[in-house]
């Protein structure tokens, strides 16, 4: 039987992680699908769905001894997830500003009262060190409409002195 | 009758097709069925002739269903199309009949002046937008053998490439 596991995997960012990481789990008869690898931090991070024949420990045993020699921390997790569950997202935000403590907290805060589902989201610091700015680019669902959510990044951009701009998602099939 | 849709990774979508040089019943009779197929899709407002293996530069297009409405021609026959100026750059999402359950960012032209023939052979020109615009570029691709998995961009990158493109834009209009 096959199993879908999220395999985690965080460290040091250095030439070759992805390469070795990949062909560890090649080599071991694993299978994979969705992923998301960047650098964050000077860390390279990487969240793969790998599907496996075998249980849990064996596929963590196939990934130490590469994930030993890159220094990189390892999670595991069976997972219920398939491929093919993507949601569509019928909207794209982007919000950014002067970096202030809790502003990420107090948008999504927002977005989610009015009915956002968050799909995807990234965030970076830009400018230099006394004048930073942050900035959040957010693709989501939302639940309860578009004007709702417009209402409550208006009224965070007036409390927060942030730029706001919401964007339907309509995907053309063709 | 729905005609069969090539599905990606099937090589002939990547066909370089024929102009049409015949305006006869049976080009009539195909674009009934191509349009039949392009209705038949969940969603579809596009359809190209090298989707259903016919590899001749025939392209299909109505914006008239979309969820939200957008400006747009209604139905649209485009044989031999040309686009002739472009203008303004922008993100939008995209899938196809012809890669499914797949659906990435790509960046196309805003704003589009094109040429194409009508099922007589008349030159007629449109002055295409937005998600108009987008999905005639998108169908015009398949005459070329691309599909929007060849112009994918990521969208950590979408915000600050824009401008990069606008620049090259007044220079190179083809954008390819
Ligand atoms: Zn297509």
């Amino acid at each position: 039987m096959r199993h879908w596991y999220m395999l985690t995997l965080v460290g040091n960012d250095r030439p070759g992680i992805v390469a070795r990481v990949t062909s560890a789990l090649f080599s071991a008869g694993g299978n994979l699908g969705e992923a998301s690898m960047m650098r964050l931090g000077g860390n390279f991070t990487i969240m793969l769905m790998v599907q496996f024949e075998g249980e849990r420990p064996a596929l963590e045993a196939a990934v130490a001894p590469v994930a030993e020699a890159l220094g990189l921390h390892i999670h595991l997790d069976a997972i219920e997830g398939q491929l093919h569950e993507q949601m569509e997202p019928d909207v794209r935000i982007t919000v950014y500003g002067a970096d202030r403590a809790g502003i990420v907290a107090r948008v999504t805060g927002a977005l989610a009262e009015a009915g956002l589902h968050i799909l995807d989201l990234e965030s970076d610091v830009g400018g230099s060190d006394d004048a930073p700015f942050y900035l959040l680019h957010i693709e989501g669902h939302a639940a309860n409409g578009v004007e709702a959510l417009q209402t409550a990044l208006d009224q965070v951009a007036r409390a927060d002195g942030v730029e706001v701009r919401l964007r339907t998602i309509e995907t053309l099939v063709g | 009758m729905a005609l069969e849709i090539l599905k990606y990774p099937d090589e002939r979508l990547k066909t370089l097709s024929e102009p049409v040089t015949l305006f006869d019943q049976a080009l009539r009779d195909f674009v009934r069925e191509l349009e039949q197929t392009m209705r038949a899709g969940p969603g579809g407002v596009g359809i190209a002739a090298p989707q259903v293996g016919r590899f001749q530069r025939i392209v299909l297009v109505d914006c008239s269903v979309t969820r939200k409405p957008v400006p747009n021609h209604g139905y649209l026959v485009l044989i031999n199309p040309e686009v002739t100026q472009w203008e303004g750059m922008e993100v939008g999402r995209e899938g196809c009949m012809s890669v499914p359950d797949y659906t990435g960012n790509v960046i196309r032209a805003e704003r589009i002046h094109l040429v194409a023939q009508d099922l007589d052979g008349n030159t007629q020109e449109f002055d295409c937008e937005g998600f108009e615009a987008r999905a005639v570029q998108h169908e015009m691709d398949h005459l070329d053998g691309l599909l929007f998995l060849d112009r994918l961009v990521s969208r950590r990158n979408d915000l600050f490439r824009r401008k990069v493109y606008q620049t090259q834009a007044k220079n190179t209009p083809a954008q390819d």
